[in-house]
């Protein structure tokens, strides 16, 4: 009887691991792969789709509907083949579990004077912010939609309570400013693993790439240092 | 238990080692399948937004 008792509790131990195992590795490793495939499919069809349009202003994408996927984040500080679909909304249960990236619907878009805020996983479900401690200033983050690229620039990181939505604002931190600058923010969860607290990226945009002139030079000449 | 389950097994040894390591590949396929996802929503611990709205 003692000896049943005991195989029941190795397996417990193990199944224990073997979760960790599923969630920490498998899990991340398995969808990452798969959002990254997912990734160039759809740039190979906007590609396809690609005009002449958008040379001498950019093509800012309308507000999309929940889980509709309008734009791609590119990170080369994330590694070279990354690549994570960004949908609207922000909710678990329709974009950022089963997507990846999720767009606040009350931010601005790309290109517009103001704030396009993002939040994905940190783990998990791909992960697509897993590395967003490691982006040092002046990394290039590219949103890239169906006309072509917006190039943002890194500048800093803070780590907020998860009430404070001001870092969403048009202004970060400054919610009854008009915007006079294009800014990206990235939220995500900190620590690892943990609902503590929250840590937000601010880039600011530095450039547009129409589709039609291929991708941009942050993106095809890699991270420096 | 395990002992039980090794005797239950038809064919020599190195046969039932076969079956063995088929019946755990189909067990840790069900469990990254179904069972883990299950329970990670069970302990969520993957907050990512600010205000607090999902």
């Amino acid at each position: 009887m003692l000896g049943v008792l005991g195989e029941l509790l190795l397996t417990a131990g193990v199944l224990v691991f073997l979760f960790l195992f599923w969630q920490l590795f498998w899990n991340d490793w398995v969808v990452r792969g798969e959002q990254n495939d997912r990734g160039s499919q759809i740039s190979r069809e906007w590609d396809d789709q690609a005009s002449d349009a958008g040379h001498d202003d950019p093509i800012i994408p309308e507000q999309p509907d929940d889980g509709e996927v309008f734009a791609q984040l590119r990170v080369p500080r994330f590694g070279e083949d990354y690549v994570s679909q960004i949908a609207g909304g922000v909710s678990k249960a329709v974009t950022l579990d089963p997507i990846g990236l999720g767009h606040y619907p009350d931010t601005q878009m790309p290109g517009e004077d103001g704030n396009f805020a993002i939040a994905g996983h940190r783990n998990t479900h791909g992960a697509p912010l897993n590395k967003v401690a490691e982006l040092q200033p002046g990394d290039a983050i590219v949103v890239e939609t169906k006309d072509g690229w917006f190039t943002y620039r890194y500048r800093n990181t803070e780590y907020v309570q998860p009430s404070q939505v001001d870092v969403i604002a048009a202004v970060p931190g400054h919610p009854d400013e008009d915007p006079v600058d294009s800014v990206i923010t990235l939220t995500s969860c900190n620590p690892f693993m943990s609902t503590a607290e929250r840590i937000i990226s601010y880039g600011v945009l530095e450039s547009w790439t129409p589709r039609a002139d291929g991708p941009p030079a942050a993106l095809t000449d890699g991270v420096e240092g | 238990m395990y002992g039980a389950l090794w005797r239950s097994l038809p064919g020599p040894a190195w046969v039932r080692v076969i079956l063995v390591l088929i019946i755990v590949a189909a067990v840790v396929a069900a469990l990254f399948t179904w069972v883990f996802p299950w329970v990670q929503e069970l302990v969520d611990t993957q907050d990512v937004t600010v205000g607090g709205t999902t």
